[in-house]
């Protein structure tokens, strides 16, 4: 598949209009992991711009990234960067099929305080 | 499709009197030439043309009807063009079901400053009719001889 | 049936070098009403226009047809030529051969038959013109001005010194608007109250003012040069007459605990009160909800003091109607609610504040005496965190969508004046982007930087999380750094959007202007027209059009009134006869024009119909020719064709159309 393609892929499955985004970075400033990521969350946008998509599947933020939507939550202009992110992420399920989590683990992970959208997205990454 | 010389295509565009009419003489004043076959009706704004006046125009058979309008958003009555729009928008698709092809109407928007535009536009859309050939739908037969 | 004369011109060889004129005359003397046809080398000089004059006298012609240039260029001259002829100037038609012909054909034969066809168009229409009076209207030479702001208060001025009456709606006890509460002013850092009370104090004193505060718009009707407005003075309590406005009524009202209004809530007044010490009218209001007399009936004590007796307890609204020309609205604005931006912790905390009551906190007159303090404990702070784009540029549905344009002003004028005064204090300002468009702006924000030490961060702020000890800690982003900053401060401002005041809808809805999804009242022409609203007569102060800085508004607010100014000077109105008229034997009174018609001019009566000798009562449609503009949106919307278009009839349009398509 060309960089073209994955890009629009990216677009398609996270239904995210990048070139929405201001720059404005509330996105790493709301972000619990940023200082783990390599790339920050304000940059998946202009990654998927530039239809750089190899650069970001293979970057350590896919996993870094904990799916809590805060930047969703705040983004003034509804971009979404953690919708691209997930995104980023089916796109490399899809080409190796082995998620994170199977779902033999769930039952002795689960407990009360767990989050169900942790598990949800456990599932949406890939072990390495 | 062999274009038929002898085939003179009469044409009708509705112009605003704001921005196309003036579009238009500002194409005339830089001698921009389109085709005679294009003859202008004044309308004070785009909204004002009927439907009816287009289906009449095929009625009496006219091959190709263009409406000339300000661009959205610059109607001199605000918001004058964008009824025109949605009322084009379906007679246009009502006149494809009645098989007056989509390229016998058209919609163009064209400021007072588009002398440029308003020729190209005319140009193109004569051609197009030109390649359509003669209307036969919608004529009133007993216009014909 | 018409007697048309046809009139064609030669324009030197402009139009007879490629159209054979004397073809056309032949032509064209054989189609339906054509009593006369000649040609001449230039139908607009005066020898043309005698021949057409002589023409009109000796065939008695009742209508013209002139093939010639662009009607927007000669169709004045030619109506006029008709008028000196004694015929009514709308029954002239003007078949354009020059620059719809002539000089876009080169060949003769082509752009001959072309000038015929477009001539027959226009017989056929002057076939079916009918005689058109302009209207005449009366003006009323009085404005009123809704909205008693800078906005307001300038327009107002400015009418009046022209030399005609104003009045001001005002619905706060005093008038100030906005304006009263800032501190100081940028570029110039001038004190707010300075410049704007002696303008308050003009205002109040010119012998063409009426001040009506405490008083709000309750109906309009009419239109342009005549509108007729109802005006609500809610009820004051006091005597307006004889109250001093001595202030011991203030002193010793004992419900000292309401929070003012003026000073966003930070500070308390008393249940009677004048908003602030400069207020106009120096006249307090007993506010009835606060007041004890009025929720227990046990008090009096201002009633009590009162020397000159002008406590009345016992006032009630009371209505005045007035007659107006003209209308301005400058309603203004207010900063949004902030409840939906709870990330920045604005409801949970008290240092957290907004810009506006940041300049209150800094005015001497303000809660704090002009003593920059936290409002949590007091003390003085010395991290101040300032945060841009709250609410404004929002794409999320949380705020909104445009620029307030105003906040990248302040915020540079805020942490400048707080690092002059206070230079152990450090300012950090998050930005999405600085816009300093205007003059002396960005030499203004970057003497913030260079000259006071404003640290201004690229970036945004994701969330501010009260500490226990009272510090908020401040979370957010460098983007050029590419790193997340964690910062403790001491106060956070929040530089919260503007919007258009809420009752700005309810006004629009009564004087029928256009107002747009924001709330911004929409212009005429957003270029060309922009102190206008599509209503006719109704004018835009401020920025109830869009957001504004002070120098912009009182720009827009001088230009407002040299626009009322226009409208009150004229004795009548003519008014465009090609105006929308209505069948009462066809219409059903179902509305539908109403619904498209932009300028409100359409409205609906019960009235007894003598439809061909039955007699009933029915909802018709009613076009006010002062409103119309003529676009003919309705007649296209009307269901039962009983609307149309004169000077642009259905009717004059197909018969174009035929002749064009013959």
């Amino acid at each position: 598949m060309s960089t073209v393609n994955k890009a629009e892929l990216i677009k398609e499955i996270s239904g995210v209009n990048p070139l929405k985004c201001m720059k404005c970075g509330k996105c790493s400033a709301s972000c619990p992991s940023f200082n783990e990521m390599d790339i920050k969350p304000h940059q998946f946008v202009s990654y998927v711009v530039n239809g750089d998509i190899e650069a970001l599947v293979n970057s350590a933020s896919l996993t870094k990234c904990l799916s809590c939507f805060a930047c969703i939550e705040r983004c003034p202009r509804d971009v979404k960067p953690a919708k691209l992110i997930d995104a980023a992420r089916q796109l490399v399920i899809r080409q190796k099929g082995e998620t994170m989590l199977s779902p033999n683990e769930i039952p002795e992970l689960l407990d009360p305080e767990t989050p169900q959208q942790l598990l949800v997205s456990a599932f949406r990454r890939y072990r390495r | 499709m062999p274009i038929n010389k002898e085939f003179k295509p009469k044409i009708v565009a509705f112009c605003c009197n704001w921005c196309s009419y003036a579009g238009a003489d500002l194409a005339g004043s830089s001698r921009l030439a389109y085709p005679a076959d294009v003859k202008i009706i004044k309308v004070p704004c785009s909204c004002r043309v009927n439907p009816m006046f287009i289906l009449r125009a095929f009625e009496k058979g006219a091959d190709g009807v263009i409406m000339c309008g300000c661009h959205p958003g610059d109607c001199h009555y605000s918001t004058g063009n964008y009824y025109a729009r949605r009322r084009m928008t379906l007679l246009f698709s009502m006149l494809d079901y009645m098989g007056v092809e989509n390229g016998r109407t058209r919609v163009e928007w064209v400021s007072a400053a588009e002398g440029v535009k308003f020729s190209t536009t005319m140009n193109e859309f004569v051609e197009k009719i030109y390649s359509l050939g003669e209307n036969v739908r919608l004529g009133d037969l007993r216009c014909k001889k | 049936m018409q007697r048309i004369g046809v009139f064609v011109c030669h324009c030197g060889s402009n139009i007879a070098a490629t159209v054979d004129v004397k073809k056309v005359v032949e032509m064209v003397k054989t189609e339906p009403g054509v009593i006369h046809a000649e040609d001449y080398q230039y139908m607009c000089s005066e020898a043309g226009q005698a021949k057409i004059i002589e023409a009109v006298k000796e065939h008695k012609l009742n209508g013209l047809v002139v093939c010639s240039c662009s009607p927007r260029m000669h169709e004045a001259t030619f109506r006029k030529c008709a008028e000196r002829a004694g015929i009514n100037p709308y029954m002239v038609e003007i078949a354009n051969i020059r620059e719809h012909c002539s000089w876009i054909h080169k060949d003769m034969d082509e752009a001959t038959e072309k000038a015929v066809i477009l001539a027959r168009a226009a017989i056929a229409k002057v076939n079916l013109n009918a005689p058109l009076q302009a209207g005449e209207s009366g003006v009323v030479k009085r404005a009123l001005v809704i909205g008693g702001g800078i906005a307001g208060i300038q327009t107002a001025l400015d009418i009046a010194d022209a030399g005609f009456p104003v009045d001001i709606v005002e619905k706060e006890p005093s008038i100030g608007g906005r304006m009263s509460q800032l501190d100081k002013t940028f570029p110039t850092l001038d004190c707010s109250a300075c410049i704007l009370t002696p303008k308050m104090v003009e205002a109040a004193a010119h012998p063409n003012i009426t001040i009506h505060t405490y008083s709000e718009v309750e109906n309009v009707s009419g239109f342009v040069g005549n509108f007729t407005v109802e005006i609500r003075k809610k009820a004051r309590s006091i005597d307006m007459d004889k109250c001093t406005g001595c202030g011991l009524c203030q002193e010793k009202c004992p419900m000292k605990k309401t929070p003012s209004e003026f000073n966003r809530g930070l500070g308390n007044r008393s249940a009677i009160y004048t908003p602030f010490a400069q207020a106009i009218p120096n006249v307090p209001v007993i506010d009835r909800n606060a007041c004890l007399k009025f929720k227990t009936g046990k008090c009096g004590i201002c009633s009590t003091v009162c020397a000159a007796g002008a406590i009345d307890y016992t006032q009630v609204d009371t209505m005045v109607t007035e007659k107006y020309g003209a209308i301005v609205v400058a309603t203004g604005f207010d900063m949004i609610k902030l409840d939906k931006y709870d990330e920045y912790a604005y409801s949970q905390s008290k240092d957290v504040i907004t810009s506006l009551e940041l300049e209150r906190v800094m005015n001497a007159a303000g809660p704090t005496k002009g003593h920059l303090e936290r409002l949590s404990d007091g003390k003085a702070p010395k991290e101040i965190v300032f945060i841009q784009c709250v609410g404004s540029r929002c794409a999320d549905g949380r705020g909104k969508g445009y620029c307030s344009k105003i906040c990248c002003m302040y915020t540079a004028k805020h942490a400048m004046l707080i690092r002059d005064k206070y230079p152990d204090v450090n300012v950090t300002v998050f930005y999405i982007d600085v816009r300093t468009p205007g003059k002396n702006f960005d030499e203004f924000y970057r003497r913030a930087v260079e000259n006071y030490g404003v640290n201004y961060v690229k970036g945004q702020v994701g969330k501010v999380i009260p500490q226990p000890d009272g510090k908020l800690l401040v979370q957010g982003v460098d983007l050029i750094d590419n790193k997340q900053i964690l910062k403790e401060a001491d106060m956070v401002v929040l530089a919260a959007a503007i919007e258009p005041n809420p009752d700005v809808r309810k006004i629009a809805t009564m004087l029928t202007a256009s107002i747009d999804n924001d709330n911004f009242l929409t212009e005429a022409h957003a270029k060309l027209r922009p102190v206008e609203s599509p209503t006719a007569g109704i004018f835009l102060s401020g920025v109830c059009q869009g957001p504004k800085d002070i120098p912009e508004t009182v720009a827009q607010a001088g230009a407002a009134a040299v626009k009322a100014i226009g409208l009150l000077a004229k004795d009548k109105l003519m008014t465009n006869p090609c105006t929308a008229k209505s069948d009462e034997l066809l219409c059903n009174g179902c509305s539908k024009c109403a619904n498209v018609c932009p300028y409100g001019a359409i409205s609906y009566e019960v009235k007894e119909i003598n439809d061909h000798g039955i007699r009933e009562t029915r909802r018709v449609a009613q076009v006010n020719n002062a409103l119309c503009q003529g676009c003919g949106a309705c007649t296209v919307a009307c269901p039962s064709g009983a609307m149309d278009l004169q000077g642009f009839s259905n009717r004059q349009i197909i018969a174009e159309v035929d002749a064009i398509c013959r």
